[in-house]
């Protein structure tokens, strides 16, 4: 398969000996137009990969900030091609990758096959779907490949070694590997189970390791990045704007807070 | 038409598959627990002596056999087939729910959990696990949407009074669909000491098919009982279909008995239009939603629609995954019926019969209203009669106010 951004660009962080920071946000929270404000800034400021959140009505794996941040977008119309337009005006000025974050169903509302396509041809280079499971993956990750993304896989502390070892299987681009048990949220302290996640991906598979989970201050963002290629920050940064609200000088603001957390990274 | 099985009855694969239906389609966090509860079922369901607990239980606690009752008047004053009713209404609890309840309970302490959770729509299915929960002296919890929270104030009431704790749903449209998010969410986060209690034929493998057994106590009763009052299979069965447990519960042993015809209910709400009614099978296409793939309301973008019936246990919207593959094979039919007709129907029972029954099972019993009349007398129908309407007069009330307010204007 042909190399993707999002495989340049570790290549690129490994050559210079750095760690990638990868940001989530939801794509048309609070909508589309300042969510391609919030892409400008995050790239300005040194994140390396954008995880963009197909926004769905049921988002059962998400914590509080990402469901009312779902609702925000569904609830200022976002579509599936708006988002694709989106991306459309991300890549007319922007390499950075791009990475779908996506419950199934609105991607096979469509034909799964058939949204690949629409994503690979708007210029998003991987994907991960949080409700696929190892046992239902044949068909989408066949799908995810034939057109030349990456299928992006999610690990836990409780997957057992022979899951892990198929999951990681079907995985490319790089694997997200969650510190801890629960779903996604800020969390207080850092979990041991961090470490020994990595230490058992490890063993199954050469991709970049990226870990995530509850990530909100510089502390926590330095101390992932020692023991892994690649943070990934998710429901700070979808709470920090959502706060500072959707006026250019309160993004500026929230931008000034994430960097933060980007610059311990670095 | 899909190509049919040569035995309906082996179902489903390994894979927890109803042909196209059906799967595990959950977060990587939930996959393993999962696959370990599939196990412990399967090791449950070949173990004696956990069979001997569930039935000893199903009979002292629960009043098990439910009987098997001949509606005479009803018969009567339809003048067609005959209608006998099973009564999953005199269920301690109220409802068919604690058949399913009890054995998942008795799973949980076999899998060593301490905590169990539950979502619950109408509260029937949160008053049963709330019941067993307290039997077993373990902690609960049950989330319930604000909406049907409101709806079924007396089923709150009493799930607190058997020391659960219910804990209100805000997100979403605050009903049944909601409080399932909210459940998995739990789950996901507590998944070492917790077991969650699905209530209907729904949800990732192993649930469609673990409710579908416990349940199927219901059909496996009907069956002997009927060749006992009869000496013959009955000619159709008919009951209510939200998630579809009681449905697929009196269904199941039935269905290789090629002669016994099917149908099950769904909410027609108060009309065709999309977020009106909880059709799936009238409105409904394939979709991915809460661990399995199945006919789901939603729109163009693949976002999941309001529905709305009067039964906040028929508001939901997706349907089992066993009954859109006996459907695709034209083994049940399905059809619907509306809020007025079930209500209607519910006033008819209660006259004619002197049961009043859930706004859910009202469905079942509207359906066969229509159907009896076409019937001739020497035919038999069996409605599955699966919960009691004592947690719906107070809706019932409001419902009546609405219609002389509409009247009067």
């Amino acid at each position: 398969m042909k190399a993707t951004r999002i495989d340049t660009c570790f290549e690129k962080l490994r050559a210079r000996g750095e760690k990638g920071f990868i940001a989530y946000i939801t794509a048309g929270d609070p909508d589309l137009d300042a969510t391609l404000e919030r892409v400008k800034l995050l790239e300005a400021m040194g994140v390396d990969f954008i995880e963009l959140g197909v926004p769905f009505s049921e988002p059962l794996a998400d914590g509080e900030a990402n469901q009312r941040a779902a609702e925000r977008a569904l609830a200022a119309g976002t579509t599936f091609e708006g988002i694709l337009n989106l991306v459309r005006k991300i890549r007319e000025q922007s390499e950075i990758p791009l990475v779908f974050f996506s419950y199934l169903n609105p991607l096979f509302v469509r034909g799964f096959d058939k949204s690949m396509q629409m994503a690979a041809e708007a210029g998003i280079d991987g994907v991960l779907l949080v409700d696929l499971s190892l046992e239902e993956s044949g068909p989408y990750t066949q799908a995810i490949e034939a057109n030349g993304l990456n299928h992006v896989v999610l690990i836990t502390p409780t997957t057992p070694d022979a899951r892990m070892e198929g999951l990681l299987k079907s995985a490319s681009g790089f694997v997200y590997c969650v510190s801890r048990a629960g779903v996604t949220g800020e969390q207080s302290e850092l979990q041991k189970e961090a470490s020994s996640v990595l230490e058992r991906a490890g063993r199954y598979t050469d991709l970049p390791l990226a870990l995530g989970f509850g990530v909100s201050t510089p502390e926590q963002a330095r101390s992932y990045s020692k023991i892994s290629d690649a943070v990934v920050v998710g429901s700070y940064i979808v709470n920090t704007f959502h706060q500072s609200g959707n006026t250019p000088e309160g993004r500026e603001a929230a931008a000034d807070k994430i960097s933060n957390l980007v610059q311990a990274v670095k | 038409m899909t190509e049919q099985p040569e035995n309906f009855t082996q179902q489903p694969d390994a894979g927890g598959h109803f042909g196209p239906y059906g799967g595990s389609f959950v977060p990587e966090i939930l996959s393993h627990p999962l696959n370990e509860l599939t196990e412990a079922y399967n090791a449950a369901k070949q173990d004696q002596g956990f069979q001997d607990e569930l039935n000893a239980l199903l009979k002292d606690f629960v009043g098990r056999p439910t009987p098997l009752y001949f509606a005479k008047r009803m018969t009567e004053v339809l003048g067609g087939a005959k209608i006998y009713m099973k009564r999953e209404d005199l269920c301690h609890t109220g409802a068919h729910k604690i058949n399913n309840s009890l054995g998942q309970v008795l799973l949980a302490r076999r899998m060593g959990k301490t905590r169990i959770i539950a979502e619950t729509g109408a509260g029937q299915h949160g008053v049963a696990t709330a019941t067993v929960a307290a039997m077993f002296g373990l902690e609960c919890v049950v989330y319930m949407g604000e909406v049907d929270m409101a709806r079924q104030a007396l089923n709150v009431y009493r799930m607190r009074r058997l020391g659960t704790k219910v804990v209100g749903v805000t997100s979403g449209q605050k009903t049944l669909k909601d409080a399932i998010s909210e459940a998995m969410r739990d789950w996901v986060s507590n998944i070492q000491d917790t077991h969650y209690i699905i209530g209907s034929a729904l949800g990732a493998h192993p649930y469609p098919m673990m409710v579908r057994d416990f349940q199927s106590v219901i059909g496996r009763e009907a069956r002997w009982q009927i060749l006992e009052k009869e000496g013959r299979l009955p000619d159709h069965l008919v009951a209510c279909v939200g998630g579809g447990s009681n449905a697929i519960g009196l269904f199941y042993p039935f269905l290789d008995d090629a002669s016994v015809q099917m149908t099950g209910v769904e909410a027609g709400g108060l009309g065709h239009g999309l977020g009106e009614h909880a059709a799936r099978f009238n409105g409904g296409q394939l979709g991915i939603l809460q661990g399995t793939k199945t006919y789901v309301l939603q729109d163009d973008e693949g976002q999941i629609s309001l529905t709305h019936s009067v039964s906040a246990g028929l508001d939901y919207a997706a349907v089992g995954p066993e009954h859109a593959w006996l459907k695709d094979l034209g083994r049940a039919h399905y059809t619907d019926v509306g809020d007025q007709e079930a209500v209607d129907a519910l006033g008819n029972l209660s006259k004619w019969e002197g049961i009043l029954p859930a706004l859910e099972s009202s469905h079942a019993v509207a359906y066969a209203i229509r159907l009896a009349k076409q019937m001739s007398r020497d035919e038999i129908i069996i409605i599955n009669c699966s919960g009691r309407g004592d947690k719906d007069v107070q809706e019932l009330a409001a419902w009546e106010e609405r219609q002389q307010e509409k009247t009067d204007a």
